[in-house]
């Protein structure tokens, strides 16, 4: 049985603008240890599919479907049980490594506030535990730096301390949220290198969620791309990027800049976002699709099953996108 | 930190000084003395009461013996009015009072508005929301002078359930409408400041992390928000202790409670300008200490801020 | 000579534009103002308010400082509100008829209230505009100086300036006006901050504008919004802040009046049974201040709707 498993996940957020679909009836499944990617422009719904699982949705938010972890159903769980699973089931770092963490607290009394609370450790047991764990997220001089606040450090460290401080309860899965967006590119290449690291320590599973394909080719299992809040492809990271099935994936691998093909012109993707208060009833992404059809803007395609854990939501033969 | 502390009060020391000489200068400006009563007195008995009072002594020997006497002895020099009595004496008596009802005010206004604004944003948009809202926007328009007569109408007049005025030693029943009075507009406006203020804390990353890690809902409010919601809040302390202060006037009037206020209002309409410029400097005192606490409580609170 | 025509045109144009644009701003503005129902009819109850205090004049039936004998000593049974003795709101203590002194206390009020605020937004605009724009050390005394200036309990300060100056109008104006304008100096000057950095400005420094034109005319312009919210959420402290002192019998003096004297004076007198004489100047009171605040409210948030 899978570890996480997401069925028909509706995530809509009351506006004075009107109602927006942020998620639009997505499924999604991982099992233990795994690695998913979760692949989309800003506005596809990915950050939002992590945060309705964590039960972090905004006060207008909403979800419906099923969340199921480990045979239980997040959605409808008080926030009081939810607490049991976040942290010690569920870990779970951001994009923004600037602002997540507190800036009134001490690292030392944020990381050891959640063993303390999860474990029932001691305070001092819970602060040598948390300087191992720093130790392990190579944070030079962790055990007389813990006492310091978030500003001391800089934007590469504060995401080594937000992973450390979400790994403290050896969760099952964590779920990466944009982790290295903020960071510069050298320091990017490291925090990969730990996420991997500490999926071959711990075997945690992952959730990668990005926009930049580049990070996901070498580290995860599986892809999902989502568009509009919809699933448009999904397979194995080497299937997905040797034989991409969808006009959406073609244009995302296509827009990754390359150092082994000279090219005069980046290529891009026409248009803009989709307006997620006015998505086409029919596939998200036909607005913008160069080889759309007619009933692509009226009937939403399915999911389709190629083969073996390959699937895509596309009318199109495959035959004609590539 | 201590430095830091050495460093303020070097900025509050000429403020006070400032204060002093602003407020002399003033009274040394005043046309007509305080003894310009409407009988004139004959101008032998007028010298002799300046030579008395040190009146006839050149202004730069008048201000350095006022600021001499403040500094060194905490002498405010006698009162032009009250024959016996120094201007030590009158604060004397009507401090204490002031101050009781002040802190009291104080305490109440705070830890009210706190919780009802704390309260408010939690429940955004919950019956208890729109309460404190409807309360700190009601409120804002019953200054002291407002609240005074209608708790005086409800409470003395028609319900006959408390004392219409005195002081009685600050027992309770004495002490329930000033304080009431005082610290109704205060309340709202805390209330609402703190509510605004957390609302905008419950919106960063770092409360949405709080809560990705399991912390219960009271220990982020508790923990993790309370310190910078509550910072906006601090400079505003400040001026709303004074305002309690100078509310005094007021509550005086109204109460008969026998503070501070009843001797500045009285020396103003008898030109007693000692004992003005006694309670004038003493509040600014107040003001200038209090701002220096809640400086210090802001570095403590902000760890960005480096003494 | 003629100026090159295609020039005159440009300008034209480019005025034309900048007029459109700084309408669409301002609509914008307008039509969130109309869409907070609490500010305007907040708005709609303060030009009652301003036009009962403009021309209730001519409805009074009696002088205001007419002292109507036959009620002296009687007051609480004849003094009540009637249509019949032409003393609507009924007569003060004194025997003279309230309705009139209402008119004139909310006038005055009012007046004082707009005034002053006019005092300490000039006043702190300019303060807080120059020291922002000259920034560095001019900056930092300046704001030195409103800190220092801050921690004087000014309340004191007016009480005394007017027992030693007298007590007039002039010197109520001058003085409200001169404590209120420190926040907004402390407001004018952050603002000041980020509009230096615009192009604009650089373009002005750039080319050897004079300062003072530069702050009279790219930097003040800039700030009218934020200084027209703070103006009218100024007004009603103003108007509270007039009515304590007038309340202690130091500010508005007799035969004139304004609502803190006559709350001050229903007050006293509240035990006698004469009720409206503090619940007539009450009404008002409250009614103005509450709508100033609602005003200013809905114009902040017409203004800058993020801040929220």
């Amino acid at each position: 049985m899978s570890l996480l498993n997401i069925q028909d996940l509706k995530v809509s957020f009351t506006t004075p603008e009107g109602e927006v679909n942020a998620v639009n009836g997505l499924n999604l499944s991982l099992n233990e240890g795994e690695t998913l990617a979760v692949v989309g422009e800003s506005g596809s719904g990915k950050s939002q599919t992590a945060f309705a699982t964590m039960g972090l949705l905004a006060k207008n938010g909403r979800a419906t479907g099923t969340i199921n972890f480990d045979g239980q159903n997040l959605l409808g769980m008080s926030t009081k049980a939810l607490n049991k699973v976040r942290s010690q089931q569920i870990g779970m770092i951001f994009q923004d490594p600037m602002t997540s963490l507190n800036p009134y607290l001490r690292i030392s009394e944020q990381m050891a506030e959640v063993l303390t609370l999860h474990k029932g450790m001691s305070k001092r047991d819970a602060i040598n535990e948390s300087v191992k764990m720093l130790d392990a997220v190579r944070i030079p001089d962790a055990r007389n730096r813990i006492t310091n606040y978030p500003h001391e450090f800089s934007g590469g460290m504060r995401q080594r301390i937000m992973i450390a401080m979400s790994l403290l309860c050896r969760p099952r899965l964590l779920i990466a949220d944009e982790p290295t967006t903020a960071l510069d590119v050298t320091v990017q290449a490291q925090i990969m290198q730990l996420l991997g690291d500490i999926r071959r320590e711990f075997g945690t599973a992952i959730i990668l969620i990005t926009h930049d394909l580049g990070v996901v080719a070498g580290f995860c299992d599986r892809t999902l791309v989502l568009y509009g809040g919809q699933v448009m492809e999904e397979g194995q990271t080497e299937t997905v990027f040797a034989n991409p099935t969808h006009p959406y994936t073609l244009g995302l691998l296509q827009a990754v800049p390359r150092l082994d093909r000279e090219e005069l012109e980046l290529a891009t993707i026409a248009g803009e976002p989709p307006d997620m208060s006015r998505l086409p009833a029919g596939c998200p992404f036909s607005p913008r699709c160069d080889i759309a059809m007619h009933r692509c803007a009226t009937l939403r395609p399915t999911l389709e099953t190629l083969e073996a854990g390959h699937r895509r939501a596309c009318h199109k033969p495959i035959a004609e996108v590539v | 930190m201590f430095s830091f502390v050495v460093r303020r009060l070097m900025v509050a020391v000429p403020t006070l000084l400032i204060l002093v000489i602003l407020s002399f200068v003033l009274m040394y400006a005043a046309p007509g003395g305080p003894f310009n009563s409407e009988r004139p007195l004959p101008p032998e008995v007028l010298a002799n009461i300046q030579a008395k009072y040190g009146l006839d002594q050149p202004f730069w020997k008048r201000i350095t013996d006022y600021i001499w006497g403040v500094v060194a002895h905490f002498d405010f020099g006698p009162s032009f009015k009250f024959k016996d009595r120094s201007v030590n004496d009158i604060i004397a008596q009507g401090f204490p009072v002031t101050l009781t009802y002040g802190f009291w005010s104080f305490v109440l206004a705070t830890v009210v508005g706190v919780t009802l604004g704390t309260a408010a944003a939690i429940k955004q948009n919950s019956w208890l929301d729109y309460l404190a809202v409807g309360f700190s926007v009601g409120a804002q328009v019953l200054p002291n002078f407002v609240m005074a007569p209608i708790l005086l109408l409800v409470f003395t007049l028609w319900l006959g359930w408390l004392p219409g005025g005195g002081w009685n030693g600050g027992e309770w029943p004495y002490l329930i409408m000033p304080v009431i009075a005082l610290s109704t507009s205060y309340m709202a406006s805390i209330a609402r400041i703190m509510r605004s203020s957390m609302l905008e804390v419950l919106n960063t990353n770092f409360i949405r992390t709080a809560q990705a890690k399991g912390i219960p809902m009271r220990r982020v409010i508790l923990r993790h928000a309370m310190k910078p919601a509550i910072l906006p809040l601090l400079s505003y302390l400040g001026p709303a202790f004074v305002g309690m202060i100078t509310g005094s006037v007021v509550i005086d009037a109204f109460f008969s409670t026998g503070g501070i206020g009843t001797f500045f209002v009285n020396s103003a309409f008898s030109r007693d300008y000692s004992v003005m410029m006694g309670i004038t400097i003493l509040v600014g005192t107040l003001t200038i200490l209090f701002n220096l606490v809640v400086d210090i409580l802001y570095a403590w609170i902000d760890p960005k801020i480096r003494y | 000579m003629f100026p090159n025509r295609t020039t005159v045109e440009d300008i034209e144009n480019a005025a034309a534009l900048a007029e459109v644009q700084g309408r669409s701003l301002w609509a914008s503005a307008r039509a969130r103002f109309m869409r907070n129902k609490a500010a305007v009819v907040s708005l709609i109850v303060l030009i009652l308010v301003a036009a009962f205090a403009l021309f209730g004049g001519f409805f009074a039936q009696w002088e205001r400082d007419f002292v109507d004998f036959s009620l002296m000593g009687r007051n609480a049974h004849l003094g009540v509100p009637s249509f019949e003795t032409g003393h609507y709101f009924g007569t003060d203590n004194s025997g003279r008829d309230l309705f009139a002194r209402t008119v004139q206390g909310t006038g005055i009020s009012l007046m004082v209230g707009i005034v002053g605020a006019m005092v300490a937004v000039l006043v702190g605009t300019l303060y807080g505009a120059t020291a922002g724009y000259f920034g560095g050390r001019v900056d930092g005394i300046m704001m030195r100086i409103v800190d220092v200036l801050m921690s004087i309990p000014f309340m004191f300060v007016l009480i005394l300036m007017l027992v030693i100056f007298g007590r007039s109008i002039l010197m109520l104006f001058i003085g409200i006006g001169l404590i209120s304008w420190l926040d907004m100096a402390r407001i004018a000057r952050g603002q000041t901050l980020t509009i230096k950095n615009k192009e604009f400005v650089e373009v002005a420094v750039a080319t050897g504008v004079h300062p003072l034109r530069i702050i009279l005319r790219h930097i003040i312009p800039n700030l009218l919004g934020i200084v027209v919210v703070y103006a009218t959420l100024l007004v009603p402290n103003m108007i509270i802040f007039e009515s304590f002192i007038s309340f202690l019998g130091l500010g508005v003096q007799e035969p004139n009046t304004s609502l803190g004297a006559l709350i001050s004076e229903g007050a006293g007198t509240m035990q006698y049974g004469t009720l409206w004489q503090l619940l007539f100047p009450l009404f008002f009171f409250v009614l103005t201040i509450f709508a100033f605040f609602f005003v200013g409210d809905g114009l902040r948030d017409a203004l800058d709707p993020k801040d929220r």
